[in-house]
């Protein structure tokens, strides 16, 4: 089938998907969309993370077909956003990044709570990254990044 | 097949009438169960009709005392919307995987899926809840407890859709909903107990996950505990540790667990009892 889906703000005619696709594999494999990481398939992980119509979901868990007529935005999309942006920074300057695999999908998680709860508390923030795997830095640094990003944004 | 693969109807008028015409395709709410089979081969649907446009099935609200969740309702909204009228099934949804799970499943998909381990099921059937099942035929109210059939088996036919739930709900109801897995996030339940204490209708209602191969409506359990609050049916008598004891004994006792990766039998049976302790004593606390 044929889908017009609109990512980062950009509308995009995508042939011949197949009804079962994900919408994290035409991310990935059609539209070359590589920030939204392909990991475990089965929503447990949150390496795949996007805003859809601004709230955070696997997007592995979503039918392209599901997508269509809704508002997409991939870490991709977030590059001039002011939350990500300090997001990514306090991410690095905490060195809440080893590997960066899990890092777009924190990205992306942390941008749509820190949009939605500016002031959230650490144990608010640990139970938003609760569907967020990372198996590098045990967490610490990321939770304390996005604290860092908090007082940034404060100012 | 005739017409398009997915088709995304948006009203539920549409909904039952394309499910009549095409009883083989699958419906997908939030994905969350479905997708999984889809990514891991073990499901490649033909055709898939997406409920997640009606928005019928999207609206909650409380009419003469009883709240109506429409089926494409969100764990997340449940969690953050109906806190204060359905604690218990609020504190369900708030177990249910992670943040990004939440904000996509939905309690209709929880029920289509019917697993023994859904974490509405245990409070929807303590609550004394019905389930909606709609058709091009109408529409009946099937009771929770009777809903289930097995492991992913329901009384929901082919021609059927998941409209909604109907909770009875008032300031009298004392509910508690507890559930054991092996982390806080992402976890499915290793064993669940809800508890409901209804002091307007003299009422016990006990549910029970992932100790079954349904989730299980503990109903000698219930009627222990009333026998006991109200003895002959008379005024209320305040609960003793006993009391409290020989009910969470025959809580145990309506459990029918089974060892599988998650958790042995032995070891759900000893978990529903605690639970089933816990959350009688949180109930009638605020009632002594």
């Amino acid at each position: 089938m044929r889908l017009e889906l609109d990512v980062n703000g950009q509308v995009h005619t995508v042939e011949d998907v197949a009804v079962w696709e994900s919408l994290l594999t035409v991310l990935r494999d059609r539209l070359a969309l590589y920030g939204s990481k392909n990991a475990c398939e089965q929503g447990e992980c949150g390496s795949c993370s996007v805003l859809v119509d601004g709230e955070v979901v696997c997007s592995c868990l979503v039918l392209a077909g599901q997508a269509e007529g809704r508002s997409v935005v991939t870490v991709e999309g977030l590059d001039a956003d002011p939350i990500a942006t300090e997001v990514r920074c306090a991410l690095v300057a905490a060195g809440g990044v080893q590997c960066g695999f899990c890092t777009p999908g924190f990205v992306v998680t942390a941008t749509g709570l820190l949009r939605d709860q500016p002031c959230a508390s650490e144990p608010a923030v640990r139970e938003a990254l609760a569907g967020n795997l990372c198996r590098c830095t045990g967490y610490s640094k990321i939770v304390e990044a996005i604290a860092r990003a908090q007082a940034e944004l404060g100012r | 097949m005739s017409g398009p693969e997915l088709v995304r109807p948006e009203t539920l008028a549409d909904l039952v009438a394309l499910r009549a015409a095409h009883p083989d395709r699958t419906l997908v709410a939030g994905g969350t169960d479905v997708m999984v089979g889809v990514n891991f081969g073990r499901l490649r649907p033909s055709g898939v009709i997406d409920v997640g446009r009606v928005a019928e099935l999207r609206a909650h609200e409380v009419v003469d005392g009883v709240l109506r969740i429409g089926a494409g309702v969100t764990f997340g909204r449940i969690e953050t919307s109906l806190a204060d009228v359905v604690p218990a099934l609020a504190t369900a949804a708030r177990g249910v995987g992670s943040p990004q799970i939440r904000a996509a499943a939905t309690i209709g998909g929880n029920l289509g899926t019917a697993s023994p381990a859904g974490d509405a099921h245990p409070a929807l059937i303590a609550l004394g809840a019905s389930i909606e099942l709609a058709s091009v035929d109408g529409t009946r109210l099937v009771p929770a407890d009777a809903y289930f059939l097995g492991p992913g088996r329901s009384v929901r036919t082919e021609r059927e859709v998941v409209a909604a739930v109907r909770i009875p709900v008032g300031d009298g109801i004392r509910q508690e909903f507890a559930k054991i897995g092996t982390r806080n996030a992402m976890v499915i339940a290793v064993a669940a107990v809800a508890v409901v204490v209804d002091l307007e209708r003299r009422r016990i209602g006990v549910g029970l996950g992932s100790v079954g191969p349904t989730p299980i409506r503990a109903a000698r359990a219930e009627a222990l505990l009333a026998a006991a609050l109200w003895p002959d049916g008379g005024e209320r008598v305040p609960p003793t540790a006993e009391t409290i004891a020989a009910f969470a004994e025959e809580v145990r006792r309506s459990a029918r667990p089974i060892d599988d990766v998650r958790g042995t039998a032995a070891y759900r049976a000893h978990a529903v009892q605690v639970m089933a302790r816990r959350c009688a004593t949180w109930c009638l606390e605020e009632v002594r």
